[in-house]
């Protein structure tokens, strides 16, 4: 195989520079052999090649599917890509509950909650609730960590309210629900909020979600951001960290 | 397809464990019962408005019965029960109950210095006021039952969601659906709704992560449902959610405008939406009062439980609920046949032989409530936005489905974790399911489990801790069970959660005459029966 250049990067499916990529979206027009033209001339228009409509259905209702492979042509420039991210190296719940204990010398006490509108506390409860997901005890299970879960649909006032009472070091939030961007609106209104009481840098802000990342969240104000695949370890070792950068 | 009772005993369970396991709920109930009907909750009282007829919004956009039971209780007058107050009305002004919430929120009627009236008069009064409900939603059980009998859909029954906030678009996704294959549509409600103490008035067209729940909407989707359904010869059920603190408010919405299917659980508000239990245990009562007499198939939420607790620690507290569940529902006069109890397929798919013991969960809650359309959830906590191997793990559950001999089939979406299912998500599971369910059509009758193999040994040992956790909580009663975090790894407390001021104790006169009326062995219900047997007799 050829070098790949990175300063042009293409998609990639047997052979180098290939350009193919997969796609299936839904028309709203009625099935049949003008929808599937119809199909490839947005696939043309969209600036793919080669258009290969490999299957298309009915929806019903004045709806056509396509499945469509088609080349692309566009590059991106690999070498200019920087992302942020935490570099964090993942340590074990044992060696967290340790260094809390010789380094921190106190318990971390940290809030969550799924704020406003949000009803769904799978992601919460996976980071916090004692069991934890996937093998991986929560929050709640660390003996050198004091985790109040307050669950679903909590105002970001009431949030807040808990978080200054137990003078928690870190505020979590969970945000699963993104239809119109709700998330982005949800999360915005915390930090405002903690900003409105001059309480911003009095504790570390944290959401998690399935469509959030580390980046997205530093956009919006947050010290990190946490998406699928995190669980209490990476959380933990978080907060440790950035309590212990903290107090040097 | 599916007859009823199922017959198939294939996990060599010990009857004399399935009826302990009965017993033993049962008396979880009646424990419970005392409080339950000696009180009364602000949406009983506004689901009794309701189906008095009173409907509508003020200039601010309150709901009428949220005003008149404000009102009432302003006065110190809701603990006799608001139906009494406002028949007394009815007698004094002789205006309708319609008229009168108007008058009262305009400050025309004032309900405090009403006249009394003989006992007998009111009682009676009050009947003939609740008569029209009792014979609208008759009505729509047997309209119901005549398109049933035009054809239907087989089991397991393939149930998708519908969740754009938009009634109108969910229209259009829920009729394509419905030609894809669907044969029951849930109208999934805006994040949060479940916390509104009122329920939303009119078409809505603006919701999160799916649509308000308002008796315009489910008349707009029941209306779209019966053309298409009419269209394709197979009935198309509609499905809502009486949970919340609106629950007999919602029930009494869909059992007028002929919803099939309801969300209705006797516990999940508590544990999952920090509803206050005694408020939940109240509402659930009467709502799924309403819901029995109606007809609605209740679906309750234990396929919740797994997506917070562990698949493999906790499949026992799913089954121990659905007892519990069943006893709660008997109690409001929900027979079996309506019963669709909840479960779920959600044990990691990492665990080696996970789909042994997803089997082995399935057939059992099958064999234990073989009278129940019970219903089975996909997996949803597994699901990573690997749309393809999401789209295998549902493939894996069409076929725990149909070999165990489900009645109705939550459709998994590959799209699950991502977004809310897009038009072609949907058409893409439903292919898929009817494919697995055509080949293996009656698989299940063709196959046994070994005898003492694993999927026998772990249904057998379910069980076993599904009787011992009832026993538990048959010593320490169902409210401490709730407090100690039985079900879902999730503790709440008597006094704790949203709601409880909402709720009262009725006084010696309380009146709400729709309890004699709609629930079990009862006037209305007989005159159901008989009338469905041919013979039309006045209520």
């Amino acid at each position: 195989m050829s070098e790949v250049n990175l300063k042009a990067v293409r998609p990639y499916g047997d052979t180098l520079d290939d350009g193919i990529v997969q796609l299936s979206f839904t028309l709203p027009i009625p099935f049949g052999e003008e929808a599937k033209e119809a199909a490839k001339r947005w696939a043309l228009q969209s600036g793919f090649q080669e258009p290969n409509i490999s299957h298309a259905q009915d929806m019903g209702e004045g709806f056509s599917f396509f499945v469509v492979y088609a080349r692309s042509r566009v590059t991106v420039d690999f070498t200019v890509i920087e992302v942020p991210q935490l570099t964090q190296v993942r340590l074990e719940k044992r060696q967290i509950e340790l260094r809390i204990r010789e380094e921190v010398r106190r318990k971390l006490v940290v809030v969550g909650a799924c704020i406003e509108s949000d009803a769904h506390t799978v992601g919460i409860d996976a980071i916090m609730n004692m069991k934890g997901y996937n093998g991986h005890k929560g929050l709640e299970s660390y003996h050198e960590v004091e985790a109040y879960n307050l669950g679903a649909q909590v105002s970001c006032e009431d949030l807040l309210a808990k978080a200054v009472s137990v003078s928690a070091d870190a505020i979590l939030i969970s945000q699963v629900v993104t239809q119109k961007d709700i998330h982005l609106r949800n999360l915005t209104r915390m930090v405002e909020i903690l900003e409105l009481e001059g309480l911003r840098e009095r504790f570390l802000l944290i959401c998690g979600g399935p469509r959030l990342s580390y980046e997205l969240a530093k956009e919006l104000g947050y010290d990190a951001g946490f998406g699928t695949g995190t669980y209490a370890e990476d959380v933990a070792g978080f907060v440790l960290e950035a309590v212990l950068r903290q107090r040097i | 397809m599916l007859t009823y009772p199922y017959q198939e005993r294939k996990l060599n369970l010990n009857p004399a464990l399935i009826d302990e396991a009965r017993t033993l709920a049962k008396e979880i109930v009646a424990e419970v019962k005392p409080f339950i009907i000696s009180h009364s909750t602000v949406s009983v009282e506004r689901a009794v408005l309701r189906l008095l007829g009173i409907d509508g919004v003020n200039s601010e956009g309150i709901p009428l019965p949220n005003l008149v039971v404000e009102h009432l209780q302003e006065e110190g007058l809701l603990a006799e029960g608001s139906a009494r107050t406002l028949t007394r009305a009815f007698i004094h002004y002789g205006k309708s109950p319609q008229s009168l919430a108007e008058g009262i929120e305009q400050g025309t009627i004032r309900l405090t210095e009403l006249p009394d009236f003989p006992e007998e008069v009111i009682e009676n009064t009050a009947r003939a006021l609740a008569l029209p409900a009792v014979a609208k939603i008759r009505a729509q059980r047997q309209a119901r039952r005549a398109m049933l009998a035009q054809g239907e859909g087989i089991e397991p029954y393939l149930y998708v969601i519908v969740a754009t906030g938009d009634i109108y678009e969910d229209v259009v996704q829920a009729r394509a659906a419905a030609r894809q294959g669907a044969d029951i549509i849930a109208v999934i409600r805006s994040t949060g709704q479940s916390l509104l103490d009122y329920v939303p008035y009119g078409p809505t067209t603006e919701g999160f992560g799916g649509t308000y729940a308002t008796q315009a909407n489910f008349r707009i989707m029941r209306a779209a449902l019966d053309e298409v359904g009419k269209e394709l010869g197979r009935y198309i059920r509609l499905t809502n959610y009486a949970s919340g603190l609106c629950m007999p408010e919602i029930a009494a919405m869909g059992a007028l405008e002929r919803l099939d299917v309801m969300l209705n659980d006797s516990m999940y508000g508590i544990i999952f939406r920090d509803i206050n239990m005694q408020r939940t245990f109240v509402d659930q009562y009467f709502s799924r009062m309403i819901n029995g007499f109606a007809g609605i198939i209740i679906n309750t939420g234990e396929d919740n439980y797994l997506t917070t607790a562990d698949a493999m620690e906790a499949a026992h507290t799913v089954l121990a609920s659905n007892f519990i569940n069943a006893e709660f529902a008997f109690l409001s006069g929900v027979p079996e046949e309506q019963q669709g109890l909840g479960h779920a397929m959600e044990i990691n798919p990492d665990v080696p032989d996970a789909f042994l013991y997803e089997m082995a969960q399935a057939q059992l809650v099958r064999e234990v409530f073989p009278r129940s359309p019970i219903k089975y959830m996909p997996p949803t906590k597994h699901m990573t936005g690997n749309i393809f191997r999401g789209h295998i793990q549902d493939a894996l559950f069409n076929v725990a489905s149909v070999l165990t001999g489900q009645s109705i089939h939550l459709l998994g979406m590959l799209t699950e974790a991502i977004h809310t299912p897009l038009i072609q998500d949907r058409a893409l599971s439903l292919e898929a399911a009817r494919l697995v369910f055509g080949v293996l059509r009656h698989m299940g009758e063709e196959i046994t489990f070994k005898a003492e193999g694993r999927i026998q040994k772990r249904a057998v040992e379910t069980l076993e801790k599904a009787v011992g956790m009832l026993r538990d909580i048959e010593k320490i009663g169902l409210f401490m069970a709730l407090e100690r975090g039985m079900f879902a790894d999730i503790s709440r407390s008597l006094e704790g959660g949203r709601g409880l001021d909402g709720v009262f104790a009725k006084g010696a006169d309380y009146l709400n005459p729709f309890i004699r009326l709609l629930g079990a062995e009862t006037e209305g219900r007989e005159a159901f029966e008989s009338s469905a047997m041919g013979g039309e007799r006045d209520v």
